[in-house]
């Protein structure tokens, strides 16, 4: 019995030495383990000129140009926080999810005049999962423009009877 | 049956858990359950599957390849939760030398490395037409990824020595050091900037996930996680008979 007692407190401080370093690792790694950064976080610290990383953040509204450069699709269009906004050039094919109110992440570099050159770009997915109908009653009934951001909060949507609700 | 008491702790009461330790006790309920572990894991994944796969609504826009999710999220789920089982078998391993504990771990190891190997496929097979890429190194795919490889690492530990009661306590620390992970896993998605998205279903607050897409991804979820009972059931059933036919030729090549 004291055996096993033993054992079971020599677990535990293993487990609390453990837990702890971990927890501190975690939190001294915190800010390196982004895999992108925002827009605002450019504003307060801007990476060098020609250093490649990832920026993140939603595609703002009204912002997307499509054009052409040497028979390549090319674009144009703001990464935006909220808080900062960060101009974007691309020249390649965008993903399927890529629109207006999309979140994306990017990777590239700043260029001297401020925009960002992108190399990649991926299309955040967000938790939201909903059918075409109830989309697009909640576009329908003015409750949701998903160029402008985020459908609202699912409580307001996904009832049990979910296409007649959404419509009301 | 000299391969059961070898194997048999002291019988107690009947109250506490070793009431479950006597393997010859557990052949006889394992048995009787595994008809019914394996039954309902068929009947819930196949109508799990096949609504979400048929007759579930497509999501707005990712279209058809929202299908996706039903094997993967069930998957991920069991990626988890099966490392939780190992690690819980390895403390009850570790603490009071049970040896189904023992065995159980040993087979929970494939079973939870195949859902995890599969929740990756499928993830990577979903992020290439959504996202764009069949992997990132965001914290969330890599604490998955990490999480593969300790089961890996586990089932090769677990086989690596040539007396296997050294094995199991090999095993027993590798699984209960690899427990931090659990909790990486599940807030990666909040603690740090992720492709991956946030949860769409939590304790707290409405599923943000349409009620026609989520209870055939529930179905899919419990017929999953009574195919891992049943295979892992199915598993450990014939390690206790395979440990007991060793016992008995052990002994009957000591007696000759």
């Amino acid at each position: 019995m004291t055996r096993k007692k033993r054992r079971l407190w020599v677990m535990l401080a293993c487990g609390l030495g453990l837990g702890s370093a971990t927890v501190l690792t975690l939190s001294a790694f915190r800010d390196t383990l982004v895999f992108f950064v925002a827009p605002s976080d450019i504003a307060t610290k801007a990476p060098g000129l020609g250093r490649m990383f990832r920026l993140g953040g939603l595609v703002e509204s009204g912002s997307l140009t499509r054009g052409m450069e040497n028979n390549k699709p090319d674009a144009r269009f703001r990464i935006t926080d909220g808080g900062a906004t960060v101009d974007v050039t691309y020249v390649g094919i965008l993903p399927d999810l890529f629109r207006e109110g999309q979140g994306v992440v990017t990777l590239g570099s700043l260029e001297r005049d401020g925009t960002f050159r992108a190399q990649e770009v991926l299309a955040k997915h967000d938790e939201t999962y909903m059918p075409k109908d109830v989309a697009d009653a909640l576009k329908k009934s003015g409750r949701w423009n998903p160029a402008s951001g985020p459908p609202p909060p699912a409580s307001t949507w996904n009832m049990l009877t979910p296409a007649k609700e959404a419509g009301g | 049956m000299v391969a059961s008491t070898a194997v048999a702790p002291p019988q107690s009461g009947g109250r506490s858990l070793h009431r479950f330790a006597n393997p010859g006790r557990f052949l006889r309920i394992a048995a009787r359950a595994q008809p019914w572990l394996t039954g309902v894991a068929l009947v819930a994944s196949v109508v799990g599957l096949g609504w979400g796969l048929l007759f579930a609504p497509a999501d707005w826009q990712q279209g058809d390849a929202v299908r996706i999710m039903f094997v993967h999220v069930p998957s991920a789920w069991l990626a988890s939760f099966g490392y939780m089982a190992l690690a819980v078998c390895s403390v009850i391993s570790l603490i009071w030398r049970h040896p189904l504990a023992d065995l159980a771990a040993v087979e929970i190891g494939p079973v939870g490395a195949g859902f995890t190997g599969l929740c990756l496929v499928t993830g990577s097979l979903w992020g290439k037409p959504m996202w764009g890429a069949w992997w990132v190194w965001d914290a969330r795919l890599t604490s998955v990824l990490v999480l593969f490889f300790l089961y890996l690492g586990h089932i090769a530990l677990v086989r690596a020595f040539d007396d296997p009661v050294r094995g199991y306590r090999a095993g027993a620390i590798l699984a209960l050091v690899g427990v931090v992970n659990l909790p990486i896993i599940k807030f990666s998605v909040d603690w740090w900037n992720t492709l991956h998205q946030p949860a769409t279903i939590t304790l707290m607050g409405a599923p943000t996930m349409a009620v026609s897409m989520l209870w055939p991804l529930l179905i899919c979820a419990v017929g999953f996680q009574f195919a891992f009972f049943a295979l892992v059931t199915a598993r450990l059933r014939a390690a206790v008979m395979e440990r007991r036919i060793r016992g008995l030729l052990m002994a009957r090549a000591a007696g000759a």
